[in-house]
């Protein structure tokens, strides 16, 4: 930073930053064809504004300003390196003819969407999609990103080098896909928000951070492409941010579904995410994630534990079922068939699970089938289960929880029935 | 945020190149220098003499020791510091990837600097403390 820069200028650049950086760089991705080379316009853009603004003052519209100068930038940039490669002189006088067509607005909008879907492609790997996502579109930086995935700043710096290399080699089109793709390559970009938002569901310390985040991007592709199954994906994620505050005591135990104290829900995030669900319900072209967002309301408009409407969940369930198929689906129906008054069902069920082996690691499946067993007296079986559930499980709060629950079968103290913990 | 650029020369490649060809590879390199410098990119940095005019300071029984050369012999000789300047580590990586010195066999390892403020702060309290007793 130069010196002699008035503080408050640079915060003020700071928080243009945060603000613009996603659209400006979106845009100037389409304009200058090259991820690498807008990065590094837009940056010396911002650098130039410090100095720049010093002087002039700041800009009645500060956005086009920087892609502006963004663009003679890069084309400085290129004319550089033409110089030890002449194949970059057709590119900056390219770029040079271009230089007074100025954006429209509703092109840049556009461009997000282009940029969400580049970073999401579905030839980069998933934690190369999160990371380049996270960084290009949500504006964090690579230590920010680093921090919140528990890995060092050079390792999260690699992926997002690989991801870059991978969509130049690849010479992945800067667009948002035509219809025919658009289910499948949105299904990528939905699965990348909603790995960061379990990623901040997960993670004790750094977790707020990363699921506000998912909201925020959320949000953001809501407002640029409103399909029926963003709409779902955002009604499930404030559904389930809205129980943050009960979901782990002070010490940082896991407190269940169930045992949550329901005057620590988020009422605004709860009225917010029934709202966008029913509208994603009312289209008729949902998906899974609406259907998940439609349990989670379920158990948000329940006043009491006991009060849930567990038959309305198992349908809901049965109907994730047919267009999701996976075992732990079933198992969250497992479990909701059980509450719905028959728990020797339900315990049916998860036995021919288990018995199917895909569950055999999965510590859930293990401590479900332990609380039906303690439910229906059958206590040694419950001890069995609740000990192989130990065996498997590995994050902290959940193995005490675990082993909380052994103690009070072999103590014989009375707990109430805890189901699945996230829906 | 700031990040040291550690840069990596092989000394005999070098020493094997004409005048010519080192004044060509200088040119290009300082020109990059200055394009980081203009931008706001350049923090600070010293090019480094030779290792053999390294000196080398180590504790060893109660006292200071000194030995003549670099503390670690390797092919690849550290030439020269840069600091920089940039937004995150991948800005870092990106401004670094572009430096001309790498097409010369150059390697630079990149750091992020230690943000040391919160420890020297907090020693300051401590040493403050001890002279008001």
């Amino acid at each position: 930073m130069p010196p002699n820069v008035p503080e408050q200028l640079s915060k003020t650049i700071e928080t243009l930053y945060r603000s613009e950086s996603g659209r400006i760089l979106a845009t100037l991705v389409r304009l200058l064809g090259d991820l690498d080379l807008a990065e590094e316009a837009m940056h010396e853009a911002f650098a130039a504004a410090l100095d720049t603004w010093h002087q002039a003052g700041i800009p009645d519209s500060p956005r086009p300003w920087l892609i502006s100068t963004a663009r003679f930038k890069a084309i400085d940039g290129i004319r550089r390196r033409a110089r030890f490669d002449a194949a970059q002189t057709d590119l900056a006088l390219y770029l040079e003819t271009r230089i007074n067509e100025e954006p429209e607005e509703e092109e840049i909008e556009d461009d997000r969407l282009r940029l969400i879907f580049t970073c999401c492609h579905p030839v980069l790997a998933p934690e190369g999609q999160v990371a380049l996502t996270l960084r290009e579109v949500c504006g964090l930086t690579t230590e920010d990103i680093a921090r919140a995935f528990l890995v060092t700043p050079a390792t999260l710096a690699q992926r997002i080098v690989r991801a870059k290399a991978i969509i130049r080699d690849k010479t992945i089109p800067y667009q948002v896909p035509s219809p025919q793709e658009l289910p499948e390559r949105l299904g990528a970009v939905l699965q990348v928000v909603y790995l960061v938002f379990n990623e901040g569901y997960s993670a004790e310390a750094t977790g707020s951070e990363l699921s506000r985040e998912a909201i925020r991007l959320g949000r953001l592709l809501r407002e640029l492409l409103p399909e029926p199954e963003v709409t779902g994906l955002l009604g499930l994620m404030l559904l389930q941010e809205s129980r943050r505050a009960a979901r782990s005591s002070p010490e940082g135990d896991l407190i269940l579904l169930d045992q949550q104290d329901r005057s620590l829900w988020n009422q605004d995030q709860i009225a917010e995410g029934i709202a966008l669900t029913e509208s994603a319900l009312a289209s008729h072209r949902f998906g899974a994630y609406t259907l998940q967002a439609a349990i989670a309301a379920v158990h948000a408009e329940a006043p009491s534990a006991a009060s849930t409407d567990w038959q309305q969940i198992a349908a809901l369930y049965d109907r994730l079922i047919r267009i999701q198929p996976s075992p732990v689906v079933e198992l969250n129906r497992a479990v909701a068939v059980a509450m719905c008054g028959h728990p020797e069902k339900g315990l049916a069920l998860i036995d021919a699970l288990l018995a199917r082996g895909e569950l055999a690691n999965y510590y859930l499946a293990h401590s479900a089938r332990a609380e039906l067993c303690r439910r229906l007296g059958r206590l040694a079986e419950a001890s069995a289960s609740y000990e192989k559930a130990l065996a498997l499980v590995w994050q902290e709060s959940d193995r005490r929880f675990l082993e909380a629950r052994l103690q009070e079968i072999k103590f014989g103290s009375a707990v109430d029935f805890p189901h699945s913990r996230r829906l | 945020m700031k990040y040291v650029c550690l840069g990596y020369y092989d000394k005999g490649k070098f020493d094997g190149m004409t005048e010519g060809e080192q004044n060509a590879m200088f040119d290009i390199c300082f020109e990059y220098d200055d394009h980081l410098r203009a931008n706001g990119h350049w923090a600070g940095g010293e090019a480094l003499q030779s290792p053999e005019t390294a000196l080398t300071l180590y504790w060893k029984n109660g006292k200071v020791a000194t030995t003549d050369g670099p503390y670690a012999e390797t092919k690849e000789q550290l030439g020269g510091i840069l600091v920089l300047e940039a937004r995150d580590m991948n800005h870092a990586v990106q401004l670094m990837a572009q430096h001309p010195a790498l097409t010369y066999g150059n390697i630079f390892e990149i750091r992020p600097a230690g943000d040391m403020n919160e420890i020297m702060k907090a020693s300051e309290q401590r040493r403050r403390k001890n002279t008001a007793r």
